[in-house]
């Protein structure tokens, strides 16, 4: 449980997210203990590890869907959880979320999903809301598609679009979740390329949760590896791929066999 | 019954939140306006074909019920009364269930399922607001409407039946008809249990739909408990108002 005095801590500037001692469940599973991370600001992170080691739980706990079972949290200065469910949507407006699924509104045109966080957000005047939207599209290479229905498009455009909606708010941190997932070799460049390029012209914060080692970490500055119920590894990505350890390198080898268990335990049970 | 409770709470606290996501911008009202026209207009086909059928049969079962008794020329009575008090809404109702309310819980089930309504949260955007509000309040004001459709084909069908097939005077069928109908007691009767079908069956298809499990048995599942749970709360509903008014 986080404490009233815990909600007062110190601010980092340089500190996008921090995690502190924090532990993380689903019901009376824990998935995550004892996690302690610091995002740095203007930095692209990779958040890696095995399906199911906890990645994704790691950004519901960001975005402050999970509230964690203890430990202190604190994202863009401010504490998590919040007390209400208008600060949370506070926070969230200065929060850009790419969900694996892409979360497009299937009745409303590219255009119109990119404009909407405007139109609910903001009292823009038709012509400049337009613009906004056009140079968002512009910046992710879909301009001309700004008429097409998500339908319409294939899995690495509507990936775009929804990066392109993320972004519109123009927020400081940007999250993706499994961003690559179902994306050809071609589409998984465009979409690193643009995570990369995004981030260092807008001076964003960017957090890529993944699994696609080998193509993620040119693009990343720091790497996260999450497996066994916690933080295993904690450095750049020359740092990771030189790692000796058994576990990170059955993970970065893909070897059946390691300290990563296959086989699905339930807890309390060795 | 230990279960009917809690379920009835969280459909109340469910109602408070749709309640109050209700906004009078630009962009709510143009949601409310499409989702109008996808639930009700969409609807009044298949509730004025049901309808034109149902007075159709039930002008040829009275006629000759009445006819026994030597008393066909209260077939506009029959009509009118069996119409505005029971079969209209009752009828109406459940087609809605099944045409609109089945459509508003797999929407919502399909928008969990593919991250759109995460996607909204996530943007700060309340999907109660934005996806359930403009459903609900699209299906509580077709409802009414929908049901003077579904009574207006059944007298026109009643009609035809009566007067051009079975021979009754067109007078005494109108005669009659305008006699017996109290505007206040039947069609207001009528008003009364058609709005609240439409808000039950309404509240129950987004309840469901939008608490569903995100998977392909989930959808499914939202899909026939909106029907199900509709047209059985109509029907139960049905019954109170009835002893309510009489």
């Amino acid at each position: 449980m986080v404490t009233a005095a815990q909600h007062h801590l110190i601010p980092d500037p340089s500190s996008a997210v921090i995690f502190e001692q924090v532990r993380l469940a689903r019901g009376s599973r824990v998935v995550l203990d004892d996690v302690n991370l610091h995002l740095p600001v203007g930095k692209v992170t990779a958040i890696l590890g095995p399906s199911g080691a906890g990645k994704s739980t790691l950004l519901h706990a960001i975005t402050g869907e999970l509230v964690p079972a203890r430990g202190t949290l604190r994202v863009l200065d401010h504490a998590l959880p919040c007390r209400s469910t208008a600060e949370l949507f506070r926070l969230r407006r200065r929060m850009g979320v790419l969900l694996q699924g892409n979360g497009l509104l299937s009745d409303l045109s590219v255009f119109e999903n990119v404009a909407l966080p405007l139109r609910v957000h903001t009292r823009l005047p038709e012509p400049l809301l337009a613009e906004l939207v056009n140079l968002k599209l512009n910046a992710v290479g879909l301009a001309d598609a700004a008429h097409l229905a998500p339908q319409e498009l294939s899995g690495g455009m509507a990936r775009r679009v929804a990066l392109a909606r993320a972004l519109v708010l123009d927020p400081p941190i940007m999250l993706y979740d499994e961003p690559l997932t179902g994306l050809d070799p071609i589409a998984c460049g465009v979409v690193l390329d643009l995570i990369r390029r995004l981030n260092d012209s807008l001076g964003l914060t960017s957090l890529v949760i993944t699994h696609h080692v080998n193509e993620t970490l040119p693009y990343a500055d720091r790497a996260i590896v999450v497996a066994n119920g916690g933080i295993c590894f904690d450095g750049t990505p020359d740092a990771l791929q030189a790692s000796g350890d058994p576990l990170i390198r059955q993970f970065l080898d893909g070897a059946p066999d390691g300290p990563i268990g296959f086989d699905y335990r339930r807890q309390g049970h060795a | 019954m230990r279960d009917l409770l809690p379920a009835l709470g969280r459909m109340g606290v469910f109602l408070a939140r749709i309640l109050g996501a209700v906004r009078f911008n630009r962009m709510f009202v143009a949601d409310t306006l499409h989702q109008l026209h996808v639930i009700g207009s969409r609807s009044v086909s298949i509730v004025a074909v049901g309808g034109a059928f149902v007075g159709l049969v039930l002008s040829l079962q009275g006629y000759r019920t009445l006819a026994t008794f030597g008393a066909s020329s209260s077939l506009g009575t029959l009509l009118g009364l069996s119409l505005y008090r029971e079969l209209g809404p009752v009828l109406a109702a459940i087609l809605f269930c099944g045409r609109a309310g089945s459509a508003m819980a797999a929407e919502l089930g399909l928008m969990r399922a593919t991250d759109q309504i995460t996607a909204l949260s996530m943007m700060a955007i309340d999907p109660v607001g934005k996806v359930v509000a403009p459903r609900f309040l699209a299906g509580v004001l077709s409802m009414p409407l929908l049901t003077m459709v579904f009574c207006a084909f059944a007298i026109f069908g009643g009609y035809l039946q009566a007067v051009h097939v079975l021979g009754l005077d067109a007078g005494f069928f109108w005669g009659s008809l305008q006699d017996s109908i109290d505007l206040q007691q039947d069609f207001g009767q009528a008003l009364v249990k058609s709005v609240a079908f439409g808000l039950v069956t309404s509240l129950i298809a987004t309840h469901v739909g939008y608490h569903t499990p995100p998977t392909i048995e989930g959808t499914s599942r939202a899909t026939t408990e909106a029907v199900v749970q509709g047209s059985l709360m109509v029907l139960c509903l049905d019954f109170l108002i009835s002893a309510l008014f009489y």
